[in-house]
C-alpha cells in the first residue's frame, strides 16, 4: 500500500533530468504525474531506488503548434489536453481521448507523456497516438530523436525509449476538420478499455488487442480500397493477439474488436 | 527531505521521507483525518483534497510534490458551524451515511463544480466516476451535487431541497455510460 | 404536530462533511499514544501444510518491535466451531500447520511506525508444502481433498432433508421447470476495511476500538477468543464506515490485536488495507440453487423445490447458517401450496462466507424471482400477471407459511401494481415490443420482482428486544443510551426524534451515546434491520416511562394530583389541566434527582417488510452489454419514521442489489487464487452505472411495535437483484434466451444471445 523506500530528486530542467537518469541508471525513475507510476510503486510491482520529478521542468509543458504539427509538452496534464481547444481544432481524438482516462481526479495529475512511457496496450493515449499516426520526441545525452507511433510501442509495458532518454513532446499531425471516432468499452466507467478502438485518417488503433495498440491494418486496407466501415470492420480482429481475463475470452474481445471498430468509422456518439 | 506547502491557508513545513503520500501527510502530520484512505489501486477517492484548486487522490500524490503548493482539505471550505455550499447542500439532501467517502466526494464536488457550475446529471455521475460510495447508491450524492449547483448559480440553496425537474431517472437523461465515442 | 413521520436532517452530519468522522483509524486517545502497529502476513496460497515458518529477517527490519506466529498463540482457549456446524472446522487466528485460503493470516508483524510494517512484512519467510485446492461445489462434494481430515467430510452443516424429494410434489402440474440459479460470491467491501486499536490498562482490563455492529457482541467474541472473563473487556465503537453485515463480532486479527497489546504491554492498532478487506473480510452470498418449478398453463403455480448449494468458504462462519434463513423464506410472498427446500453447507479453500445486506433473504428472493420467470416463459404468461395470479391476498392478521414464518401484515398485490403503476408498464412493454419489431441495437428488457422479507428476527435466547435508557437534564437536554449500533443509519437522529416527540426537548439538544459496553453494558447491535423496530421503540418506550416518573415529581412539586396533570410537549412542561401557569419544566424534575428510565421493548417477533422491484435495462445487441435505465421500487416497510432515512436505506440497498446482478462478483481461480483483490478488478458500482432511483411509498403498518414500522435497511437490496438480472434476461428472451447467470455481463450476455442462436 506504501512504495518501497526511495530517494527523490527534483530535476528544474530537461537536461539535469537526462543527466541524472545518466547516472543513476537503472535504479532511477521518471516521476511527471505520478499516476501511472505511484499506483505501481504502491503495490511494489515498481522499486526503483531513486525518483526523479519532472513535474516542474516548464520546457517539457506546454501545447502549441510547429508547423502544421501539433506539438504536446510531456508533462502536459490529461485535464489539461482535454480542455484545450488548439486540440480541440488540430486533432479532436486525442482531446476525446485525454477525457476517457480513468477519472477527473486522475486527468489532474497524470501526464500524456507518462501515460505513453507506461505503454499500457489498455490505455486511451497510446490508442489514441497510434491512431493519429503521431510520434514521440526523446532525447538523450546523444541528443534528440524522434519515433512514430507505430514503432514506439514495442512491447507490454515497453517502448522504444534507450536507457537515459527523456520522452521531452508529443507530436500529432494537425488535421482540422478530419472526421474521427473513438470507441471505448468498458465494465465500468473509469475502467481500461477491455476493447477499444481509434480511427482517424484511415488509420485504425485497437487497445487491449495485443501487446501494444496494434493497428487493424486488413480493416484499414480494405477501407482504403472501398469497402465500407461495416465491411471493413469485419476484418478488424486479423492479426490481433487479445488475452483472456476475467471481463472477456479471446472471442468475445474479437468481437469487440469488430463492432467497435465499425462503430468509431461511423464517428458514432454514445 | 523538506517540502514546504501551503494548506488550507496555512504555511507549512515539514522534514518528510521521500516516500511519505500526501494523505498520510494531511493525516499523521497535520492531524486532518477528514480525507481518509479506502483502498490500494486509486480507485476509490475517499482521499481526494484540492491540489492548487484541481481535485487530485492524495493517496498517489507524494508530499514532495506538493511543495510550494496550495492544498485544501474538507476541513478548510468548511466548519460545522459554517459549511460551504457543497457541504450544506449534502445535507440538505442526505447525500451521506457512513460518511467515510464524504469528504473525498465533497471535494470531488467542490472541484467538479469549479470547472462546470451547471452539471447536467449525467455530467454530475461521471464526474464522481472517481469517487466510490457503499452507503448511498449515488442517488442523494448526485442530488447534493445538482442542488449546491442550482444554489451558486441561483443563490442560495432552495429551503425543502431541489424543486421539481431535477433527477428523474428517465431514460432520456442517461447516456450509455461506458461507450465513450464521437464523431464529427 | 408530531415530528414523526417528517424529514429531518441529520443531526450527526456537520462534523462528518468538514472534520470528517472519526473512525478507528482515527481515534486519538491518551491511553493510545506510544502505539505499536501491525501487519499480517497472509498465505498466498489456498491450501497448504505450513512447513517452516523464518522470521529473522523480519525481526532484525528497522523499527520492528516483534514478530509473531501461531505458535506464540498456544495459550489462547482452544478453539470450536461456529455453532451448528461441524465442530473439527475452525480457525485459528493464526494459521500453525496449514492454510486454508488466500489471505489467511500466518504470522504478524509488529513494528514502530506504519510505514515500516509492510517493508518488514516483506521479509518473514513461509515455506509452503502445496496441498490440492478445493474449489467449487463438484470438488467439494467429491471429497476427493478434505479440509478438514479430521472432519473426514467437506459437509460442514445441512438444513432440512437434502436429497429426500417428495415423489409426487409435482403432480398434477402441466408445466414443470428446472433450472440451477447461481447466486455469486460478492464482496460487501464497506469504505472503511477493518481495523483495530486496542490497550491493557493497569487495571487489568482491556480497552479496544473496533469498528463493529454491536459491541456487546463483540466483547462477547472477544472474551471467549481471548480467554478472559467479560468483565475485563469495555469495547469502544468509533464512527464505522459502512460494515453491512461483515463487522459483527471480532474477527480472527482483532484477537491478535488486543493479544499483541498485552504480550507487549504497549497500545497496539492495526488497520487493513484494501487487498486485505478484498480477501479477508468475509464475503457474502455464494450458492448455488436447483429450483424445480411446476404449475398450470393458465399461470398459477403448485410447486416449488429449492435445493442449496451453500459455500462456506473455508472456515464456517455465520454465512453458513444463512441457508436455513433462505428457506424460510423459500416461497416468497407466493400461496403456493407445495413446496420443499434442503441446504448442504461445503467447505471450499476460499475466504469464509458471513453475513452481507440481506444475509439468506436475497437468496431466496433472487431465485424464486428467476423460477417466476422462468414458470412464466414456459407457460408464455406475463410475468407481471404471474406474479399478481399467486400472491398471497391481504391479510392483516399473521399469516403462517408452510415453513414456518409469520408474516405479520401484508398486501403483495397492492404493492405490485403500485410499482407497475408508477414504471408505467404497459407502456414500457409497448415500447419494448417496438423495438423488437424494429430489430433495435438498443432492446428494452423489463425485470419485476416481488418480495417479502424477515427483519427483526429473534434468537434462541427470546423474543426479539432492545433496550434503551433515556434521561434528561437540569439544563433542558437529554441524552439517550441505545443498544443499537448505527453506522450510517442515522440513529442520532431518529432515536432523538422519537425522544423528542414524547419529552418535547428540541432534536438538536439530543445526545445518543452507543457502542460504549462501558456505557450500555447490553444491546443486539444493528443488523437484520432490527433497530427502529426494537431499537427505536426502546427509546419511544423509555420516554414514555421517564414523562410518567416525571409526572410523580410533577405532582409534588406542583402540590396537585398526579390524575390533574397535563403534560403540554410543547412547553416540555407539566401543567396543572385547565390552569397552564400552574407549571413545571421537565428539566426541572432533573434537578434534584437524576430523571432517567432505563427500559426494555420486546417484540411478539420478526416483521416482514415487503415490496416489488421494476427494473428497466437497455442492452446492446451488438455487444451484450447491459445499461440499467430505470429502477423503480416500492418498498413497504410500515409506518416511516424519517422519509429521508428511509429513502437513504432504500437507495443504498437498490444500488449494492443492483450491483450483484449486473456488475460485481469475487471470482478465483481454479487454484483458489482471488482474481478480485483490488478495486481496480473488483467491479465495485460507480455512479456512472445506475440511474437515480423512483420510489414509491407504501406503509402498511406492523402492531408488533408502537412504531408501526418493520425493517427498511434490507429490503432494497432484496427487491433490486433478481428485478435487474430478470431486466437483462427479458432484454433478449426474444431472441431465445431463457437464462443469464449472475453477474450478466456483457460477455455472459453475449455469449448467451450466441448459444440461443445456435439452438433455434
Amino acid at each position: 500500500m506504501i512504495p518501497a523506500s526511495f530517494d527523490y530528486l527534483a530535476a528544474s530542467s530537461a537536461a539535469e533530468a537526462i543527466a541524472l537518469l545518466a547516472e543513476h541508471g537503472d535504479d532511477a525513475k521518471l516521476l511527471a504525474g505520478g499516476h501511472s507510476l505511484l499506483p505501481m510503486m504502491k503495490l511494489r510491482l515498481a522499486t526503483p531506488e531513486v525518483l526523479i520529478d519532472i513535474g516542474r521542468v516548464e520546457e517539457l509543458s506546454g501545447i502549441t503548434t510547429d508547423g502544421a504539427d501539433l506539438v504536446i509538452g510531456a508533462t502536459t496534464r490529461h485535464a489539461e489536453l482535454a480542455a484545450s481547444a488548439l486540440v480541440a481544432e488540430l486533432a479532436p481524438l486525442l482531446a476525446h481521448a485525454a477525457a476517457q482516462v480513468g477519472d477527473p481526479q486522475i486527468r489532474h495529475r497524470g501526464t500524456i507523456g507518462g501515460s505513453l512511457a507506461h505503454a499500457d496496450p489498455a490505455a486511451d493515449l497510446p490508442m489514441a497516438l497510434v491512431a493519429l499516426g503521431g510520434s514521440v520526441v526523446l532525447r538523450g545525452p546523444d541528443g534528440t530523436r524522434t519515433v512514430g507511433a507505430d514503432d514506439f510501442f514495442t512491447g507490454y509495458f515497453e517502448t522504444a525509449l534507450e536507457p537515459g532518454e527523456l520522452l521531452t513532446a508529443v507530436r500529432v499531425p494537425g488535421a482540422p476538420g478530419q472526421a474521427w471516432g473513438y470507441q471505448k468499452f468498458t465494465r465500468r466507467a473509469n475502467d481500461w478499455a477491455i476493447v477499444g478502438a481509434a480511427a482517424a485518417g484511415g488509420r485504425i488503433a485497437l487497445a487491449n488487442m495485443g501487446p501494444v495498440p496494434v493497428r487493424a491494418r486488413a480493416a484499414e486496407e480494405a477501407l482504403a480500397g472501398g469497402a465500407s466501415p461495416a465491411q471493413a470492420a469485419e476484418l478488424a480482429a486479423e492479426g490481433t493477439s487479445p488475452g483472456e481475463d476475467i471481463h472477456a475470452d479471446r472471442a468475445y474481445r474479437e468481437h469487440l474488436a469488430r463492432v467497435l471498430t465499425r462503430r468509431a468509422l461511423d464517428g458514432q456518439a454514445g | 527531505m523538506q517540502v514546504k506547502l501551503t494548506v488550507n491557508g496555512e504555511p507549512r513545513s515539514a522534514d518528510v521521507e521521500p516516500r511519505l503520500l500526501l494523505v498520510h501527510y494531511l493525516r499523521e502530520h497535520l492531524g486532518l483525518r477528514a480525507a481518509n484512505v479506502g483502498c490500494d489501486t486509486t480507485s476509490c477517492g475517499a482521499c481526494t483534497v484540492l491540489l492548487d484548486g484541481q481535485s487530485v487522490k492524495s493517496c498517489t500524490v507524494l508530499t514532495a510534490q506538493a511543495q510550494g503548493q496550495h492544498v485544501t482539505t474538507a476541513e478548510g471550505v468548511g466548519t460545522p458551524a459554517s459549511m460551504s455550499v457543497v457541504q450544506a447542500a449534502f445535507r440538505q439532501e442526505h447525500g451521506l451515511q457512513c460518511g467515510f467517502c464524504t469528504p473525498g466526494m465533497v471535494m470531488a464536488a467542490t472541484s467538479l463544480l469549479a470547472e462546470n457550475p451547471r452539471p447536467t446529471e449525467t455530467q454530475v455521475r461521471e464526474g464522481l466516476e472517481g469517487n466510490f460510495c457503499r452507503c448511498t447508491g449515488y442517488h442523494n450524492i448526485v442530488r447534493a451535487v445538482l442542488a449546491a449547483s442550482a444554489a451558486m448559480t441561483e443563490g442560495g440553496l432552495a429551503e425543502g431541497g431541489l424543486s421539481g425537474g431535477e433527477v428523474s431517472g428517465r431514460p432520456a437523461e442517461q447516456a450509455g455510460p461506458a461507450d465513450k465515442a464521437a464523431g464529427q | 404536530m408530531s415530528i414523526l413521520g417528517t424529514r429531518v436532517l441529520r443531526t450527526e452530519d456537520p462534523r462528518f462533511l468538514t472534520t470528517g468522522g472519526v473512525y478507528t483509524e482515527d481515534v486519538v486517545d491518551e491511553r493510545l499514544v506510544g502505539a505499536c502497529h501491525l501487519f499480517f502476513v497472509r498465505s498466498p496460497i489456498a491450501h497448504a501444510r505450513i512447513t517452516g515458518i523464518d522470521v529473522s529477517g523480519a525481526q532484525a527490519a528497522p523499527g520492528v518491535v516483534a514478530v509473531f506466529t501461531g505458535a506464540d498463540l498456544a495459550e489462547l482457549p482452544p478453539r470450536k466451531g461456529f455453532p451448528m456446524m461441524n465442530q473439527e472446522m475452525f480457525q485459528l487466528p493464526l494459521a500453525t500447520d496449514t492454510v486454508r485460503f488466500v489471505g489467511e493470516p500466518v504470522a504478524v508483524v509488529v513494528t514502530e511506525d506504519p510505514y515500516q510494517g509492510e517493508d518488514a512484512t516483506e521479509l518473514v519467510s513461509v515455506d509452503y508444502d502445496p496441498l490440492p485446492a478445493v474449489i467449487g461445489y463438484p470438488a467439494a462434494l467429491a471429497a476427493d481433498t478434505l479440509l478438514f481430515p479430521a472432519a473426514g467430510t467437506n459437509v460442514t452443516a445441512e438444513f432440512g432433508n437434502p436429497g429426500k424429494k417428495q415423489d409426487d410434489l409435482f403432480d398434477g402440474c402441466e408445466a414443470v421447470v428446472t433450472a440451477t440459479i447461481v447466486n455469486q460470491r460478492v464482496a460487501p467491501a464497506p469504505m472503511e476495511s477493518r481495523g483495530a486499536a486496542a490497550v491493557w490498562g493497569d487495571d487489568g482490563r482491556l480497552t479496544a476500538w473496533i469498528p463493529n455492529q454491536g459491541a456487546q457482541g463483540t466483547l462477547g467474541s472477544l472474551a471467549g477468543q481471548l480467554g478472559v472473563d467479560r468483565k475485563l473487556i469495555r469495547v469502544i465503537t468509533p464512527d464505522v464506515g459502512g460494515a453491512f453485515g461483515a463487522k459483527f463480532g471480532a474477527d480472527p486479527e482483532v484477537v491478535v490485536v488486543a493479544w499483541v497489546a498485552r504480550q507487549l504491554g504497549r497500545p497496539a492498532r492495526w488497520s487493513e488495507t484494501r487487498y486485505e478487506n478484498l480477501i479477508a473480510m468475509t464475503h457474502g452470498r455464494a450458492q448455488e440453487n436447483t429450483i424445480t418449478i411446476g404449475g398450470r398453463r393458465d399461470g398459477t403455480v403448485l410447486a416449488y423445490r429449492l435445493e442449496i448449494l451453500q459455500d462456506a468458504g473455508a472456515y464456517p462462519r455465520i454465512g453458513a447458517i444463512l441457508p436455513s434463513l433462505t428457506i424460510l423464506m423459500a416461497p416468497g410472498p407466493y400461496a403456493i401450496p407445495r413446496a420443499e427446500a434442503w441446504a448442504k453447507v461445503v467447505v471450499t479453500n476460499t475466504t469464509p462466507i458471513g453475513a452481507y445486506r440481506g444475509a439468506g433473504r436475497p437468496e431466496a428472493t433472487a431465485t424464486l424471482e428467476r423460477a417466476m420467470d422462468l414458470f412464466a416463459a414456459e407457460v408464455g404468461a406475463d410475468p407481471a400477471e404471474v406474479r399478481r395470479t399467486n400472491l398471497l391476498p391481504p391479510f392483516t392478521e399473521p399469516h403462517k407459511t408452510a415453513f414456518g414464518a409469520l408474516y405479520d401484515s401484508g398486501d403483495y398485490v397492492t404493492a405490485l401494481d403500485a410499482a407497475l403503476a408508477a414504471a408505467d408498464y404497459p407502456a414500457l412493454r409497448r415500447e419494448q415490443a417496438a423495438r423488437r419489431e424494429r430489430g433495435d441495437v438498443l432492446q428494452l428488457g423489463i425485470g419485476l420482482a416481488s418480495y417479502v422479507e424477515i427483519t427483526g428476527g429473534g434468537d434462541e435466547s427470546g423474543p426479539p428486544s432492545e433496550n434503551a435508557t433515556v434521561e434528561v437534564h437540569p439544563d433542558g437536554t437529554a441524552t439517550i443510551l441505545t443498544g443499537t449500533s448505527p453506522h450510517g443509519q442515522g440513529h442520532e437522529t431518529a432515536w432523538a426524534m422519537l425522544a423528542s416527540d414524547e419529552l418535547g426537548i428540541p432534536v438538536d439538544k439530543i445526545t445518543l451515546k452507543w457502542g460504549d459496553t462501558d456505557l450500555v453494558p447490553e444491546g443486539g447491535g444493528t443488523g437484520g434491520s432490527r433497530s427502529l423496530q426494537q431499537g427505536g421503540a426502546a427509546v419511544q418506550q423509555a420516554s414514555q416511562e421517564l414523562i410518567e416518573v416525571a409526572r410523580e415529581r410533577a405532582a409534588q412539586e406542583l402540590e396537585a394530583s398526579a390524575a390533574d396533570l397535563v403534560f403540554d410537549v410543547d412547553r416540555s412542561a407539566f401543567a396543572v389541566a385547565g390552569d397552564p401557569d400552574a407549571s413545571v419544566p421537565l428539566a426541572a424534575l432533573a434537578r434534584e434527582e437524576r430523571l432517567l428510565v432505563r427500559t426494555v421493548f420486546t417484540a411478539p417477533g420478526a416483521t416482514y417488510p415487503f415490496g416489488t422491484h421494476v427494473a428497466v435495462t437497455e442492452v446492446d445487441t451488438e455487444t451484450g452489454k447491459p445499461f440499467l435505465r430505470r429502477l423503480i421500487t416500492v418498498d413497504d416497510a410500515g409506518v416511516v419514521l424519517n422519509p429521508l432515512l428511509a429513502e437513504g436505506q432504500r437507495h443504498g440497498g437498490i444500488a449494492q442489489g443492483a450491483a450483484q446482478a449486473f456488475l460485481e462478483e469475487v471470482v478465483y481461480d481454479a487454484d483458489g487464487n482471488p482474481l478480485t483483490a483490488s478495486f481496480a478488478d473488483y467491479p465495485f458500482l460507480s455512479a456512472t452505472e445506475v440511474p437515480s432511483f423512483e420510489l414509491t411509498d407504501m406503509a402498511t403498518p406492523t402492531t408488533y411495535n408502537p412504531l408501526g414500522a418493520k425493517g427498511i435497511g434490507e429490503a432494497g437490496t432484496i427487491g433490486a437483484t433478481p428485478a435487474v438480472q430478470n431486466s437483462v434476461v427479458d432484454a433478449v428472451a426474444h431472441l431465445g434466451v431463457r437464462h443469464i447467470d449472475m453477474p450478466t455481463t456483457s460477455q455472459r450476455v453475449w455469449a448467451a444471445m450466441r448459444a440461443a442462436q445456435k439452438e433455434a
